[in-house]
């Protein structure tokens, strides 16, 4: 079967510096990959130019199969910024029933996905009147509604109490059971855990494509910040 | 292009000012209050406010339509919403005509109360059909409509989107042909004139104050408008992108 992710020496140029620099792994389907690293480091980047918003200097980066960016793709992935981009004037319900006509899937995936981010009391409620944390869980809602085959998702759980972080985290676990490939980031490095396989990256290049038991045995670490401090003084680790 | 994810779009911007009364009724107020102090300024000078009233009848809906539209696309490219939509099945054509709806509809419904209270109330007459006035008052809404989207592309923030209407608009106001008719500008400016929809605008409404029946230089006027509306709601569409630096 073709991987989910395919990215071969990727390299992105914003305003005349080097973004990312000759970036290549590739996922299998149905991982749940935790693509982590300092804030700046060129995570965001390297997600835009997965979901094909980013324009590249060089390299190939395909979906399954596919050239990423391909209108096939559109209702394929799922991706979800940082900031959440939704319509603050609008309620919950009506965010998501216009994404839903937009994606052209049913109407009962709007309680689906407003279930499964467990935001069943504000259906109601305008966004702009939620908390910041609730705002990016409308975010991620829409970006559940097509059940995409790919979720690229930025930084989804930062500001979020621990409860619900766990939720999400087993959420993301649970979809990735199903078939789901799913890439978040963070710069949390305690979320490592949570993923089957991490991409360290630091100033725009992967630092370490490993599972996060395979990765704290090599380093000889017990949590992953040490890991990653390890990695950056002697990278031949 | 679909008419389903094209009308769930116009669905969605009526929505989104359904949910902010007070812009629906400034909206709707600004420009009434506008020509009712017109009229009440030239109260004993009819024959000035049968020049002024029709072509600034167009005129107020184009440039309030104008800066709702643009601040609405601004956002909608600053928020993230537009990069998501367009990671999304939706073409730019669809997300371009959902917006020029849903405020063609807003102006539908501006004009014909700018129009009433001006036609009904503050005792304005046209020699022409009054509703080829309203007509042409949509027109040039959509105009507003069509030159905010497009416009809004050049503006990173909002600060720049607010600054456009002054730099696009007003030119267009002074060349237009209410101040000094257009024949009356030095050449350089005639010309000037010439390429500016505006000009066009008020030669529409010029002709219904004064010929009883529709001559052909309306209808080339109010064509003229319309291709130039269409012309900025393409550019409008081709300025989205799905793929950014």
């Amino acid at each position: 079967m073709e991987p989910a992710i395919s990215v071969e020496h990727l390299q992105v140029i914003r305003g005349g510096r080097t973004v990312v620099a000759d970036v290549s792994f590739t996922v299998p389907s149905g991982t749940l990959v935790g693509l982590l690293g300092p804030s700046g480091c060129g995570k965001t980047t390297l997600m835009r130019s997965l979901v094909g918003t980013q324009v590249v200097a060089g390299g190939l980066v395909e979906l399954f199969g596919q050239p990423a960016g391909s209108p096939n793709l559109r209702s394929q992935v799922g991706y979800v910024t940082q900031a959440p981009s939704v319509y603050s004037d609008l309620t919950v319900s009506e965010n998501l029933r216009y994404f839903a006509t937009v994606l052209g899937v049913q109407r009962s995936a709007v309680d689906r996905v407003i279930d499964e981010v467990g935001l069943g009391e504000h259906t109601d409620t305008v966004v702009g009147r939620l908390s910041g944390g609730e705002q990016a869980r409308v975010s991620l809602a829409t970006a559940l509604l097509g059940s995409p085959r790919l979720l690229v998702l930025d930084e989804p759980t930062v500001g979020l109490d621990p409860l619900l972080r766990r939720d999400l985290w087993a959420l993301f676990a649970g979809l990735a059971g199903t078939g789901t490939t799913l890439m978040v980031s963070s710069h949390v490095m305690d979320e490592a855990e949570r993923c089957q396989r991490l991409l360290l990256m630091r100033d725009g290049r992967i630092l370490a494509d490993d599972s996060p038991e395979s990765l704290l045995a090599r380093t000889g670490s017990t949590d992953f910040d040490t890991a990653f401090i390890s990695l950056v003084a002697d990278p031949s680790t | 292009m679909t008419l389903r994810r094209t009308g769930a779009t116009t669905r969605r911007v009526l929505r989104q000012l359904g949910h902010d009364p007070r812009t629906v009724a400034l909206l709707l107020a600004v420009p009434a209050v506008l020509m009712g102090l017109l009229a009440w300024i030239l109260r004993s000078r009819d024959a000035d406010f049968s020049r002024f009233g029709p072509p600034l009848l167009g005129i107020f809906p184009l440039i309030v339509m104008f800066l709702v539209t643009s601040v609405a696309t601004l956002r909608e490219r600053t928020n993230g919403t537009l990069e998501r939509l367009l990671t999304m099945p939706l073409t730019k054509a669809e997300f371009v005509m959902g917006y020029a709806l849903a405020f063609g509809f807003t102006a539908v419904v501006q004009a014909i109360v700018v129009s009433g209270l001006s036609f009904g109330l503050y005792g304005l007459h046209v020699s022409g059909s009054a509703w080829l006035v309203v007509v042409v008052a949509v027109v040039d809404a959509l105009l507003g409509t069509a030159l905010g989207l497009s416009l809004s592309a050049l503006a990173s923030t909002e600060f720049q989107a607010v600054q456009f209407m002054p730099a696009f608009i007003l030119p267009q106001l002074l060349l237009c042909g209410i101040i000094v008719p257009r024949s009356e500008l030095p050449t350089a400016l005639h010309w000037l004139s010439d390429i500016l929809p505006m000009s066009y605008a008020v030669g529409a409404t010029q002709q219904l104050s004064t010929s009883v029946a529709v001559t052909s230089e309306f209808l080339v006027d109010i064509g003229v408008v319309g291709m130039f509306a269409a012309a900025a709601l393409l550019l409008g569409a081709a300025t989205l992108r799905r793929r950014t630096r």
